[in-house]
């Protein structure tokens, strides 16, 4: 596909019909945590034409460098996860139906009703719950507990999944205005934009782009390619819930909204897993303000990315986080606005180019 | 319960340091200024330093003699504090703790942020007969409002409480763990021979889990690591059971929640207390953990233990110490890094 609209540098619009294309792609692709093999085999196709250096290492990441060729060149880590939530089959049940358990977070009061792909041929199945007319008010009160649900593949689907095989949601990536709505936007988003950090990478820097397997299970991938790449600095660019709705509370003040829509690109100073280094946040904060691109802070809450692992790694590695707002986030169908996603390409591209190694200028003391 | 304090009048240099030490903010993430309070004591004391990409003080005394080690003493430098979430639109500021922050222990708190401002802690109207979670206090900076409020989303303070001296027991909103950087500055001082190679590491972001210990045991790569940590004690009115007391002497950590002391190491700290005569207790900690876990992990695996300071009311605005205690503790580790190690 040619895109719509030529993309420079200098350009707004980064987001065309080849971006949005590739994007679905990625979404639409299944890769539960563990068996990432579809998007890898996506990753793989795009970035070996841009990259020195590619390769698969033993759990799975994809470890692409893209070498610059300045003076002084920092090794910068960008990480981006390539697993998404899901289930695994723990069981045959017999006339197509199948015990599974999630993978990942999700929330389990949302899979009653949901379709999904079971395992690398997408075999179409549901996770049926009983219809509401022969539902009672009482049933109806609580959510269904999670050992009730099965996943149901229809007659004569007895034999065509087994244990360990892998589902995921149904859901394809659709646009709606300017908004996109699909599955695993968390965190194909990420995969994307690191993709296309390494089309236009500077010179200035050794891009070392990391496309990491088994985050959603406990940022294991990140872990051995923070290991092997061993870098001066770590990004983890995601995706993070948008909680932006109004709050009905007394005093109607939503004071716990994580991030929200349509307030660009989320800097990350804490969560569960990581203290963002302080130059890391100002550099991107100054790199916001200079070239005019919106930011917010994400609040300070659990959760992690890979950067809880990169920067834990060897002798230790500044980094940050940076994602894209997404709202129902872990869920058959999440909400993101292109702009924030453009946004959030502009604000690492704008960065990576205005780096340079003074940034590791040694801490006071 | 007796006290042993000792009878010789208290050193002053010692107080002075804890007082300094204590009331320097230091929340993890924001090590800064302690990082500086502590290269300012060092200083003229030590063979090498450096600061490790996450900010790790790493402080190099003497070099490997016949006999000796290369050893690791972790003390963290960082300390509990609070970072704001959300500024409502009449200026009170939400927050989240920074490592272990009982929201008991908040209520009628002061805090001071890193850029100076200054709040104290409110509570939103509680149900009858409920305890308060975090989420329903906030900070009033004495803003009126979102815009005039003098800090924001991401900005961080420490508990503000100034450093009570009572004689036998010392009292601070950050003996966890800055009294045991001051007891390793006060070792690092009094080590005059040694066959070892000791690597002082004034450790950050200790109470979000162990991180920077975590990357400054890999930096340093030693043959023995020993963490010096408060831990808590058995002694005050209907507390969960401990061996520990105050005033006791040192405890010599053989378990907590995060690792098992290494048994060797656990032999060595007690040969070298009973062939000094000092004081020391053996310490089982059921619930916490200490840089002595990063330590153990590193590389292939390294034989760590813990010192600790037995300390009442740990992560609460009133940490209290034995300084006799301390003292002792300072003796013990200056001991343990002047001989020869046998881990036999």
């Amino acid at each position: 596909m040619s895109p719509t609209k030529k993309n420079t540098q200098t350009s707004r619009k980064r987001i065309g019909k080849r971006q949005l294309d590739l994007l679905a792609e990625l979404c639409n692709a299944l890769a539960v945590s563990g068996d990432e093999q579809e998007v890898r085999e996506i990753v793989l196709r795009e970035v070996k034409p841009l990259c020195q250096q590619v390769e698969v290492d033993a759990l799975g990441n994809v470890l692409a460098a893209r070498m610059g060729s300045g003076q002084d060149r920092l090794r910068v880590m960008i990480a981006a996860h390539m697993d998404e939530v899901g289930f695994m089959l723990t069981q045959s049940d017999g006339d197509g139906q199948y015990s599974f358990s999630i993978v990942g977070g999700i929330d389990g009061r949302q899979l009653a009703g949901k379709p999904v792909l079971v395992g690398r041929e997408h075999i179409p199945g549901v996770i049926g719950a009983k219809a509401v007319h022969l539902t009672t008010p009482e049933e109806r009160k609580t959510a269904l507990k999670m050992e009730q649900p099965r996943i149901d593949l229809g007659p004569g689907g007895a034999g065509l999944a087994k244990a360990g095989d892998r589902a995921g949601f149904a859901t394809r990536l659709s646009a709606i205005g300017p908004s996109i709505r699909a599955k695993a936007l968390d965190n194909r988003l990420g995969v994307f934009n690191l993709i296309e950090l390494l089309r236009s990478a500077p010179e200035n820097i050794d891009l070392l782009a990391a496309f990491t397997v088994q985050e959603e299970v406990g940022l294991r991938g990140a872990r051995v390619a923070a290991y092997r790449f061993n870098p001066q600095i770590g990004i983890a660019v995601d995706s993070t819930p948008a909680n932006d709705l109004p709050s009905y509370d007394e005093d109607g003040e939503n004071t716990r909204y994580n991030t929200r829509l349509d307030h660009g690109p989320a800097i990350y100073l804490m969560d569960g897993a990581t203290i963002a280094d302080r130059r890391l946040a100002d550099w991107l904060m100054k790199t916001a303000a200079e070239e005019g691109i919106p930011y917010q802070i994400r609040q300070p809450n659990p959760g992690g990315t890979d950067a809880g692992a990169i920067h834990k790694t060897r002798a230790g590695v500044p980094s940050i986080s940076v994602s894209v707002p997404q709202r129902y986030c872990h869920s058959a169908a999440g909400l993101i606005r292109i702009s924030d996603w453009e946004d959030t390409l502009r604000l690492l591209s704008a960065a990576l180019r205005r780096l340079d190694s003074k940034i590791l200028t040694p801490l006071e003391a | 319960m007796t006290n042993t304090q000792s009878k010789n009048p208290r050193d002053e240099a010692l107080l002075a340091l804890i007082r300094k030490l204590v009331e320097t903010p230091g929340p993890s993430g924001q090590e800064g200024l302690i990082r500086a309070a502590v290269l300012e004591e060092i200083t003229g004391h030590v063979d090498e330093i450096r600061t490790d990409a996450l900010g790790n003080l790493i402080a190099r005394v003497g070099s490997k003699q016949p006999g000796g080690l290369r050893v690791m003493v972790s003390a963290h430098i960082d300390e509990i504090g609070l970072m704001v979430t959300h500024v409502d639109a009449n200026g009170f500021a939400r927050f989240i703790s920074i490592g272990g922050v009982s929201a008991l222990t908040c209520i009628g708190g002061r805090v001071l942020f890193m850029n100076g401002a200054r709040g104290v802690i409110g509570c939103e109207r509680l149900e009858p007969n409920s305890a308060p979670t975090l989420e329903k206090l906030f900070i009033d900076t004495g803003a009126l409002s979102q815009e005039t409020c003098p800090v924001r989303v991401g900005d961080v303070c420490g508990f503000e409480r100034p450093f009570l001296d009572m004689g036998a027991h010392l009292v601070a909103k950050s003996m966890d763990d800055r009294v045991s950087a001051a007891v390793a500055i006060q070792a690092l001082r009094a080590l005059k021979k040694s066959p070892h190679e000791v690597y002082f590491v004034f450790s950050v972001q200790e109470e979000v889990g162990l991180r920077g210990a975590t990357t400054a045991a890999y930096g340093v790569n030693p043959d023995v690591g020993l963490a010096v940590d408060v831990t808590r004690t058995g002694d005050t009115p209907r507390t969960p059971k401990m061996e520990v007391s105050l005033d006791k002497g040192p405890a010599i950590k053989v378990r907590d929640s995060s690792f098992i002391a290494d048994p060797r190491v656990v032999n060595w700290m007690v040969a070298a207390a009973k062939a000094g005569k000092i004081p020391y207790q053996l310490e089982v900690l059921e619930a916490g953990g200490t840089d002595g876990r990063a330590i153990q992990l590193a590389h292939a695996g390294v034989p760590a233990g813990c010192l600790s300071i037995p300390c009442r009311y740990i992560h609460s605005p009133s940490e209290m110490v034995s300084y006799a205690d301390v003292e002792n503790a300072v003796k013990l580790l200056t001991r343990l890094l002047s001989e020869e190690i046998n881990l036999g």
